[in-house]
């Protein structure tokens, strides 16, 4: 497999006097091609985990394996991973620096040793993935554009480094409807179109349910879940409930009419899903 | 007399570039009123207006055309400006950057210190203001430990110590977790209910804006309806056009209702679809 | 991020001690007097008695030394120089030789008085640092300036701008700590290199960490007009300065003692 967490645990501050763990005994495999998501209340160590997946953070115990290498066994073997897989941090467009777009998406992959021809090449690839028009942009300042357009420069900022793994925390975090739908479907063609794997951190369950094949649940740096969301909503949605996480409005609503006992199935990721469940209870009546 | 408190637009425009040839308008023609008590939301798309509709009810904005009153005070009169800002509080959507002194106690402090109240009526409004929004035990605390949904509480907090009427609240949980959504739209709740605080609330998601009793509906700096959350949803293709978002379960009842289900496409929780549904089920 | 930082600002720790209740202006002119008296003292009577009284009052603020030491730490390298260097260049007599290098008596006292008046200036500060929180401090300055108010010292704007800074830091630092983590994962590196390629490196941490602290300055100014903020005038003070009796009799007590270090002859 891709990345193995193996009895990964992670403490801030270790022996001293504001020592936090943040995470404990994380044992986890993910494959190449899984499109996973990652959810949890803020403080359960979301984001350590992620730091911990690229190697930005090596565990106060416990190793971190990528193709079967350990990754801080030697620095190079680092460098070499930053390649293989891109990191989009909460509000991502604040790490823009450049005077203009082609610079900003160049970033990356020059410090990565990739040569001019390529970079151009890198360059446009990545606009047009995550839909903007490379000449009309490419010589704009990234500070000049709206939000939704920068949280996608800043998505293309990273594909352009060309990881196979993508991790992103809270991508649709502060936008717009229109332009989190947007976002949305560039994540999807990522996905379906491109291959990539894809690990994902959101607060909605909606986007989770939907676009998601595998969801993690970390409480209090633990995890708790690990499983398909049609299996955790099937078998283990009092569970989710009882931590706090709320639930997708079509999911709740479908659980909630089983607890009264009507016969339905509360392994509901989609409005169409939801739909279609009802509509076959209706006409059973 | 209850006319006099509220708050009132008379056919405002605004024009972002003047000088230029090219008149950008943000606002066109808006005239409304909000009374005191009124538990409004104001929805729009991005560049709907909704941000400068909001910075002219406290003065940050004046109009280019008309005029826009708070309690008969007029915006555009400087000398009044002040009186203006302590009835009519403004929370942005930045947690971080309203904060302004090292403690919870400083912050809310700071208000009261801009407009002169003496240091034993501070005291006594800081801890009302910290009591109803529930932070007493975090009165020492710097802001940079607080969660998002306390920071906001701690700017809410300080409105109320200067004794503000009208609480505005630009897209004040854009920015925060599930939790700290549900933490600032219940205490605005209340202190609508228990306080009487106007609460003008701006925001672009429609699960929030349905919980309210009005929502104003902004398109391209003109208002489009003014109207119960009930009857603005059930013009959901209106909102489609606007390019608002829709609730998951107002699209569940949409596709019901396409596929014969006598319920209103325009429920707006989870509640209301379990009790239309358990008549079919 | 929420866990890792807790950040002291300086190096203030809380104690309940006489001197942490002292008022901060107290404090700070305690200071000033110090610097003073140590560069106007001549004679070795004089050193012991001001360093009896800087070390009486950390004993009095119930300050572990390991605190103390740590503000000396940084600076012990250049004391040691600066002894080094006036115990060799200096003319007088010799009295011992070493290869070209002259050790006269004056030389070693001369340096010596240097490196204990820089020894007692850290402790001085340092003292004043770890008794006193920053925002009483700000307080304290402020108040200072506020009678110089009359050459036109903008008081209340320096004191508003360090409280903001105050709060700030934490913030800003979180920030850069992840503005930092994110470019590094975009392959940036932060260790490579010589000195100027070091800081042409880090531009991508800096630009980013300006165009933030900008932003944030404008909202913070929106939301602070919307609060009725119109500058010093007219402004009341929630946290209140109060000289005490203990206040005077330290003050008294500390112009005593120096003025007698001052004093001595010998």
């Amino acid at each position: 497999m891709l990345i193995h967490l193996k009895n990964v645990s992670y403490t801030y501050n270790l022996n001293m006097p504001f020592e936090t763990v943040a995470l404990t005994s994380i044992n986890l495999k993910i494959d190449k091609g899984e499109f996973v998501g990652i959810i949890g209340h803020t403080g359960c160590g979301k984001t350590t985990l992620l730091q911990i997946l690229n190697g930005l953070l090596e565990p106060t115990s416990g190793q971190v394996f990528f193709d079967s290498i350990d990754i801080h066994k030697n620095k190079h073997k680092l460098r070499e991973l930053r390649k293989k897989i891109g990191l989009a941090f909460q509000y991502p467009e604040n790490q823009f620096f450049e005077e203009n777009i082609f610079k900003e998406i160049a970033f990356g992959p020059k410090n990565m040793g990739i040569s001019e021809q390529e970079l151009e090449k890198r360059v446009k690839q990545s606009l047009e993935i995550v839909g903007l028009d490379y000449y009309s942009y490419k010589d704009r300042s990234p500070f000049s554009l709206s939000g939704g357009e920068m949280r996608r420069l800043a998505i293309a900022s990273i594909l352009a480094i060309d990881p196979e793994i993508i991790i992103l925390d809270e991508p649709t975090a502060s936008l717009d409807p229109q332009s989190c739908n947007k976002l949305l479907s560039v994540i999807i063609n990522l996905y379906q179109k491109y291959n990539k794997t894809i690990i994902m951190v959101s607060h909605n369950m909606e986007i989770i349910a939907e676009l998601t094949k595998r969801i993690i649940v970390l409480e209090k740096g633990k995890i708790i879940m690990d499983d398909t969301p049609r299996n955790i909503f099937r078998f283990s949605i009092e569970k989710l409930e009882n931590i706090g996480l709320s639930l997708p409005q079509v999911t709740y609503t479908l659980y909630k009419l089983k607890k009264m006992g009507k016969p339905v199935s509360s392994a509901i990721l989609t409005v169409a899903e939801a739909k279609d469940e009802i509509l076959k209870l209706v006409r059973k009546r | 007399m209850k006319g006099n408190f509220l708050i009132k637009f008379d056919q405002v425009s605004h024009f972002y570039d003047l000088e230029t040839e090219h008149k950008v308008p943000s606002l066109l023609d808006i005239s409304l009123e909000i009374n005191k008590g009124d538990f409004v939301a104001i929805i729009g798309a991005n560049g709907s207006g909704k941000s400068t509709l909001a910075k002219h009810m406290n003065g940050l904005l004046l109009p280019s055309e008309g005029n826009v009153f708070v309690e008969n005070l007029n915006t555009k009169d400087w000398g009044k400006i002040w009186d203006i800002r302590k009835k009519v509080g403004m929370v942005f959507q930045n947690p971080d950057n309203q904060l302004v002194a090292t403690t919870v106690e400083d912050d809310i402090a700071f208000g009261l210190e801009n407009i002169g109240i003496k240091l034993e009526e501070m005291k006594r409004r800081i801890d009302w203001a910290i009591n109803i929004v529930g932070l007493s035990e975090l009165r020492n605390s710097e802001p940079h430990l607080l969660s998002g949904g306390q920071k906001q509480k701690v700017v809410i907090a300080g409105a109320l110590a200067m004794h503000t009427s009208y609480l505005v609240l630009d897209e004040p949980t854009s920015m925060l977790d599930p939790r700290g959504r549900k933490e600032v739209l219940e205490i605005i709740k209340r202190l609508n209910r228990e306080e009487n605080i106007t609460i003008i609330y701006i925001t672009q998601f429609m699960s929030e804006a349905a919980q309210f009793k009005k929502i104003i509906v902004l398109d391209k700096g003109k208002i489009i309806s003014i109207d119960t959350p009930k009857n603005v949803f059930s013009k959901a293709d209106l909102l489609i056009n606007l390019n608002l978002e829709i609730p998951q379960i107002t699209k569940l009842a949409r596709e019901l209702a396409k596929y014969g289900l006598d319920i209103p496409t325009n429920i707006l929780n989870e509640e209301e679809m379990i009790r239309y549904l358990c008549l079919y089920i | 991020m929420k866990f890792a930082r807790n950040i002291t600002i300086g190096q203030y720790v809380y104690k309940d001690s006489v001197i942490h209740r002292l008022d901060p202006r107290v404090k700070i002119f305690t200071v000033l007097l110090i610097i003073i008296a140590v560069f106007l003292v001549k004679t070795w009577s004089g050193f012991s008695i001001i360093g009896s009284y800087l070390f009486t009052n950390i004993y009095l603020a119930k300050v572990h030394p390991k605190f103390v030491l740590k503000g000396i730490k940084p600076l012990i390298i250049i004391i040691m120089f600066t002894l080094l260097i006036h115990t060799f260049t200096t003319q007088g007599e010799v009295i011992y030789n070493i290869w070209t290098f002259n050790i006269t008596r004056e030389g070693i006292q001369k340096g010596l008085f240097i490196a204990v008046r820089l020894f007692y200036l850290i402790l001085s500060t340092s003292w004043l640092t770890l008794t006193t929180s920053p925002i009483a401090l700000t307080d304290g300055i402020e108040s200072i300036l506020s009678f110089l108010k009359i050459i036109k010292i903008p008081a209340h704007e320096i004191a508003m701008m360090m409280t903001i800074a105050l709060r700030f830091i934490p913030t800003l630092l979180e920030e850069t700590e992840k503005i930092i983590k994110a470019q590094i994962a975009r392959g940036a590196d932060l260790e490579s290199g010589n000195f100027i390629k070091r800081i042409y490196n880090f531009l991508p941490i800096l630009i980013p960490l300006f165009i933030t602290a900008f932003h944030r300055a404008d909202e913070l100014a929106i939301a602070m007009e919307a609060r009725c903020y119109h500058g010093g005038e007219g402004r009341t003070h929630y946290r209140q300065l109060l000289i005490t009796i203990s206040d005077f009799i330290f003050f008294i007590i500390t112009l005593l003692v120096l003025l007698i270090a001052y004093c001595l002859v010998f």
